[in-house]
């Protein structure tokens, strides 16, 4: 679909024309659509449980602590090769998705397994866990809204070459050890400023420099060994790991709608095979989880099953969303305006259109 | 600003144990309570971070979480228990009367 607006060229800081755009359009902290829940279904899908998130957790402490053991104990052979793809992935991918969960609070009933287990993930997936924790609540308020989202991957026009490059991770790397550098030096940008608030900012300040301290002290150790192994271990399976999580991330929004309060529009759910669903812990159910973010991850499959009668299609696999999303993403370097608009089923709402900016 | 008086709500089996629902009343906005216990109690009904209703969010115990950001409130107290949330909520006394919720306000 077309834009109804004339073109523009998007100013996605959070302090420009496009940011004023927004609040004046209504499109900022704006109310958006949810389908009708029974409030006895939506509390039963709320319900937390330590059971799930445990489990999974001891799972990926135990693959990461194995995977690691066979990449040092056949290091200088092939055979640590498979090893360490393991490891980067565990670490540099699954990480993400940990960071995310834990970070809503929702992945164990018991909040200060959260809070751990989000600190642990925040520094391996090389986030700074006070400034992400707001940015994230922001990426909630304002979803895919120009001017007010601090986390769109795919801005407009699309930077191909380096989308491209994100599977290989170093870009993604070398701009979070920057950031997290930067706030380790004191230093906030205005738009981290826009949406942490002051109380929070010396929490943030602190916590970098915690993860550089953390980060040079494993150089020093493998400087002093002459090892990359340090580096394999820490820091490395974010550039190494992480194209899983960029694989299973960039189809979340990519080639749907800009500045619109319908998740149903600027929102994907993908179909996966159980072990990117497990690393993911189910944020494939992308849609849902936008619509209903109190819903812990270990029940987002019985959401779907509750709200597809009212959501778009899910794209049947990773496959089929990269089929959609490539064509939409190179269009958009043409024709910026440019977004897919998927048809609803009949059983469907129709997509809320009285607050958008498309 | 008038006194506070007792203000009807609802009937008490209209909120089950361990959960929340909103009150509209003169132009304001309340979450009405019941801890596991059947006590009702009753809060501010947006959250104090953005403008969403607390009424949609899960009440776990002592606690009511924000169901657009996941901030965490004690609804007995009105502390604010976890990021996004910084700003207590105001609390309002609540009691059973024949059957029914009231809310001193």
């Amino acid at each position: 679909m077309t834009a109804t607006t004339d073109p523009h060229i998007r100013d996605y800081s959070l302090t420009g024309t496009d940011t004023a755009r927004a609040k004046a359009t209504g499109l900022a902290n704006a109310e958006w659509y949810h389908t009708d829940v029974p409030r006895k279904v939506m509390k039963d899908l709320m319900q937390r449980r330590d059971g799930p998130a445990i489990r999974d957790t001891a799972i990926w402490f135990a693959v990461l602590g194995l995977s690691a053991w066979g990449g040092i104990a056949f290091w200088g052979t092939w055979g640590a090769v498979p090893f360490w793809l393991i490891y980067g992935v565990m670490y540099g991918s699954a990480c993400d998705s940990r960071w995310h969960e834990c970070g809503h609070g929702t992945a164990f009933r018991t909040g200060w397994m959260n809070d751990v287990v989000y600190q642990i993930a925040s520094f391996m997936v090389v986030r700074n866990p006070v400034t992400w924790r707001w940015s994230h609540a922001r990426h909630h308020t304002d979803t895919i809204i120009v001017g007010r989202d601090p986390e769109i991957a795919c801005m407009r026009p699309p930077n191909v070459f380096r989308l491209l490059m994100a599977y290989a991770g170093v870009i993604d790397m070398a701009e979070s050890i920057r950031g997290i550098a930067r706030q380790a030096g004191g230093t906030l940008t205005d738009g981290e400023k826009d949406y942490i608030p002051e109380s929070e900012r010396p929490k943030a300040i602190l916590v970098a420099r915690v993860h550089m301290a953390i980060y040079a002290a494993t150089l020093a150790l493998a400087l002093a060994t002459w090892s990359w192994i340090p580096l394999m271990l820490i820091g490395g399976p974010r550039i190494y790991g992480a194209w899983h999580m960029l694989m299973t991330g960039l189809i979340q929004h990519c080639g749907l709608a800009e500045n619109v309060t319908d998740h149903r529009l600027n929102s994907r759910t993908v179909y996966m095979n159980p072990v990117s669903r497990w690393i993911y812990w189910n944020m494939n159910y992308h849609v849902e989880h936008h619509m209903f973010p109190m819903v812990p991850y270990h029940a987002l499959p019985r959401l779907h099953e509750v709200l597809k009668h009212d959501l778009p299609a899910a794209n049947p696999s990773i496959w089929d969303a990269y089929r959609e999303a490539i064509p939409a993403v190179l269009r958009q370097a043409r024709e910026p305006d440019y977004y897919i608009r998927k048809p609803l089923p009949a059983t469907a709402q129709p997509y809320k259109m009285d607050t958008v900016n498309v | 600003m008038s006194d506070p008086v007792w203000t009807d709500v609802c009937d008490l089996d209209e909120i089950d144990e361990e959960d929340v629902m909103r009150f509209d009343h003169d132009g304001r906005t309340f979450a009405i309570y019941r801890a596991p216990d059947g006590t009702p109690f009753a809060t501010d009904g947006l959250c104090s971070h953005e403008h969403v209703h607390l009424a949609g969010g899960l009440v776990m115990d002592d606690t009511i979480e924000c169901p657009k950001h996941n901030g965490r409130f004690n609804y007995r107290t009105g502390a604010a228990l976890r990021a996004p949330v910084c700003v207590n909520l105001a609390t309002y006394p609540a009691r059973i009367a024949d059957g029914r919720i009231e809310i001193l306000i």
